[in-house]
């Protein structure tokens, strides 16, 4: 197995996924690139922590309806799916159609949300899309429960085309009209009962129970609209459907996937890349699936060109982190500080701070969040006792007969942190850093000793580097 | 001490979770009062006088002895119209002066791009808690979040002095080659250049800090105490923030508002105390806020969410008294059984903006608003 192809699965399991330890790239290694991809596209049993262990521990996730402990247990989620792109996607979806909790004051329907993006994710986008439009926590986030037959509420019928699709420039003020009509009576189910109670009731306005998605006829505005240059009596299904086949929609979605997935920067040959994904959709009838199956497969995501050409979002940092570091894989106290980090770090799950998602790239990063993305991943690589540092240790013993030079050292972590390229002159630092303590020696290391312990203090500096802040 | 000519300097302190205004400042007066609230009231005799009408909680004795001195301005009765009973939407309404729409970057955020242009200071900017809070958030603004000043900075975890010394040495290292010729790597170079920077500025702080004054043990006054420090090590700090909270008081207010409330005013006569003792009361103001009341009717227990409520300012500079009308308890003026805001929290901000930071406040405010005169001109 070479370092080449370890090297190249770590990339896809960063972009596809929350990273992977040793251990695990080297399964995946041994059923190659193409078929890893393939299964990482037809997720299976993801294998998380079951429900009734989770609510067991934690009581704050039991109903799920506060906004802490439902980011808590999508992180948990996370940190031990089996599947990671199905999370990994939902993510995506969760930042292209951003939905927060600030004005919803209910978490389960947001779940629900991320469900739908875990079920549909990957399939047609007209699918997605109309349940997307149909999806309770949509229609109040959006006041389409407001958009009714004879006064109609352009919000959701707005931020469709010009967020959630073709993009601005590519449709008129008309269009906007147009297209809010269709949706009238695309509502909730019990939408005046909710009303009601959320005059009444502060605290969950719009009630503890799940809501569901209601299609009212008769304040559906069934005449006569031209949308996009087409005219007849279109429902919101048939907008999606219109909108779907725009050229706009096909290079906007496949751009989003591509800054997600490949690179933060689109050039001339991320272009090129972004070309062959419109084709994949025109191709399949615009499935995602195979979107990204050309993705994750083209010259480009392979290259050099694309290896750490991405700002890892906070959640994707701590998940990887925690994932690296084998800790949480366990109902644990704490975990809901886990969700938080990433709200310091600028990214809270179900909390996205407008309807247009976050701001992403080197965006992600600034002194104060710097400070918070280096304390905590530092935090869980040097701790001895969290079973990914422990394997590491294991590996670095085992594997160079115990005794290992500053450089050695520094290579090796390096090495199983990703393995993380870095540039000479961070290399040149952490082996200086070693080097003050000379060879080290892990023949008959303990469970925290000071061999073990100077391992980890290096594990936590090699993650503090700037190399590391990318995926 | 002899009064400094320093810039001057903003302190905040967001009470999380909606304070109940009319047992903060009590219409003790008002029968009213005393019909909507049979169960979670303070008596007459228990309230601290302002008037015949109005009078302080006896929790916030500390702050009633500054009132006293006329260094307190209340502002009753303030809100927006509209109003979201929700606390995340009402909280980011407040703190990015946007009630109609949802907006991102926050109006101190904005005070700071106008008070620091080019971001030559990372620390113009304090906050006191982890995370960012929205007020502070915007784009290019750097901001410190200092959760424990004594611990702030890199590596909190190494506990052997040297091997933290060593650390360092290599990060800085690490984020200081510009050789990358890579707009992201540089960027990041640069980034954790500023968070070295400002991490060394801010520990020599409490190194520097000698003082009198003893802050309790609590959360809003360790915060204080921290503000404190920054200020007088002088690191050219301009926006100090600070939040403290549970108020969202729906059950056994009475017990909880009153600890809160002991806190709260405590730890603001303290600071206050502090300012005196380094002669920087003149050139500090203090500004204290919440997302929204609370219902004028108790539950039996608590109070749930409302609408208009109480603002604090407080200073040497301050013109004490009442602002903003107290919005009347009867029914018929009541908005859905809450107290009706009579003015806009934005006229507090362009008040605070134009007179106290000498800034323009229309565009940090989205709009023009009519200050108020608890500043002068």
């Amino acid at each position: 197995m070479s370092s080449q192809e370890i090297g190249q699965m770590a990339h896809l399991l960063r972009r596809a996924g929350f990273g992977a330890t040793r251990d695990e790239l080297e399964e995946y290694v041994e059923k190659g690139y193409e078929a890893v991809v393939e299964e990482l596209l037809h997720p299976g049993d993801p294998q998380n922590l079951p429900d009734d262990i989770i609510r067991r521990y934690h009581t704050e996730q039991s109903e799920l309806r506060l906004a802490d402990g439902a980011a808590a247990y999508w992180m948990y989620r996370m940190i031990t799916t089996k599947c990671p792109l199905e999370d990994k996607l939902a993510l995506f979806w969760h930042g292209l159609f951003a939905t927060a909790y600030v004005k919803l004051n209910q978490a389960r329907v947001l779940l629900n949300q991320i469900d739908m993006f875990r079920r549909d994710g990957l399939g047609n986008l007209s699918t997605l899309m109309v349940e997307m439009s149909k999806d309770p926590a949509m229609i109040i986030w959006l006041d389409n429960n407001d958009n009714h037959k004879d006064a109609p509420n352009e919000n959701f019928g707005r931020e469709l085309l010009e967020l959630f699709s073709l993009g601005i420039g590519n449709y008129t003020e008309q269009d906007v009209k147009e297209c809010a009509r269709a949706f009238t009576g695309w509502t909730l189910g019990n939408a005046e009962y909710m009303a009601s109670r959320a005059s009444r009731d502060s605290i969950w306005p719009y009630s503890r129970i799940a809501w569901h998605f209601e299609y009212r006829d008769y304040d559906h505005d069934d005449g006569e609209k031209t949308f996009l240059g087409e005219t007849g009596n279109f429902s919101g299904d048939d907008i999606i459907e219109i909108i779907v086949r725009q050229e706009a929609t096909a290079r906007f979605i496949c751009t989003r996937l591509f800054q997600f997935f490949a690179a933060d920067e689109v050039d001339e040959a991320g272009e090129q890349l972004i070309n062959s994904m419109v084709q994949s959709y025109w191709d399949s009838n615009h499935e995602i699936r195979s979107v990204l199956r050309t993705l994750f497969n083209s010259e480009y995501f392979k290259s050099d060109q694309a290896r750490f050409a991405r700002v890892k979002g906070p959640v994707e940092l701590v998940v990887g982190a925690v994932r690296l570091a084998g800790s949480y894989r366990t109902p644990t106290q704490g975990i809901e500080q886990v969700a938080r980090q990433a709200v310091y770090m600028g990214q809270g799950l179900l909390q996205p701070p407008s309807v247009e998602g976050w701001h992403e790239g080197i965006e992600w990063v600034d002194s104060g969040a710097l400070v918070e993305r280096v304390n905590f991943v530092a935090h869980e690589m040097s701790n001895v006792n969290n079973p990914g540092v422990r394997r590491i240790i294991e590996r670095l013993a085992t594997e160079n007969g115990g005794v290992l030079s500053p450089e050695k050292l520094v290579d090796q972590c390096l090495d199983l942190l990703g393995p993380v390229m870095v540039s000479d002159s961070t290399r040149k630092s952490l082996v200086n850093f070693a080097a003050r303590q000379g060879d080290l020696n892990l023949t008959d290391h303990q469970t925290g000793d000071d061999a073990e312990q100077r391992v980890a203090t290096m594990l936590g500096l090699a993650t503090s580097t700037r190399e590391f802040q990318l995926a | 001490m002899v009064a400094s000519q320093k810039s001057p300097n903003l302190v905040v302190i967001q009470l999380i979770g909606a304070n109940d205004p009319l047992n903060t400042i009590i219409p003790y007066g008002n029968p009213l009062y005393y019909d909507f609230r049979p169960n979670v009231h303070m008596k007459p005799e228990e309230v601290l006088p302002i008037d015949d009408d109005f009078g302080f909680t006896p929790h916030a004795g500390a702050i009633k002895s500054l009132w006293d001195q006329g260094k307190v301005a209340l502002i009753n009765g303030i809100g927006y119209t509209n109003p979201n009973r929700s606390h995340f939407r009402s909280m980011d309404v407040w703190h990015t002066a946007q009630p109609d729409k949802i907006a991102t970057e926050g109006w101190l955020g904005r005070a700071m791009r106008e008070l620091d242009p080019n971001a030559e200071n990372v620390l113009t900017g304090v906050n006191f808690g982890r995370g960012l809070p929205r007020s502070l958030s915007c784009r290019g603004v750097p901001v410190a979040s200092v959760g424990n000043l004594e611990t702030y900075g890199l590596f909190p975890d190494l506990k052997d002095e040297q091997e933290k010394h060593y650390a360092l040495e290599a990060f800085a290292q690490m984020y200081g080659g510009a050789e990358a010729h890579d707009a992201v790597i540089d960027f990041l170079g640069q980034t954790g250049r500023d968070a070295l920077k400002g991490a060394d500025i801010l520990r020599t702080a409490p190194a520097k800090y000698t003082s009198s004054v003893e802050y309790a043990p609590n959360g809003i006054a360790q915060s204080l105490k921290n503000a404190a420090q920054v200020m007088f090590a002088d690191l050219g700090t301009r926006i100090y923030y600070t939040s403290y909270g549970s108020f969202d008081t729906h059950g056994g207010e009475l017990a909880q508002h009153a600890s809160l409330w002991d806190d709260v005013s405590g730890a603001v006569s303290d600071f206050y105390a502090d300012l005196e003792e380094h002669g920087r009361e003149d050139d500090t103001l203090i500004y204290i806020w919440t997302e929204f009341g609370r219902r004028i009717r108790d539950n039996g227990s608590g109070t749930d969410h409302g609408a208009g409520g109480t603002a604090f300012i407080i200073g040497n500079k301050v013109k004490g008294g009442m602002y903003g009308e107290y919005p009347s308890l009867k029914e018929e003026d009541q908005l859905d059984g809450d107290l009706k805001a009579n003015n806009d929290f934005r006229q507090t901000y362009t008040t605070i903006l134009e007179r106290w930071l000498g800034l323009d406040a229309g565009p940090i405010v989205n709009g023009r608003f009519e200050p108020h005169d608890f500043l002068d001109k």
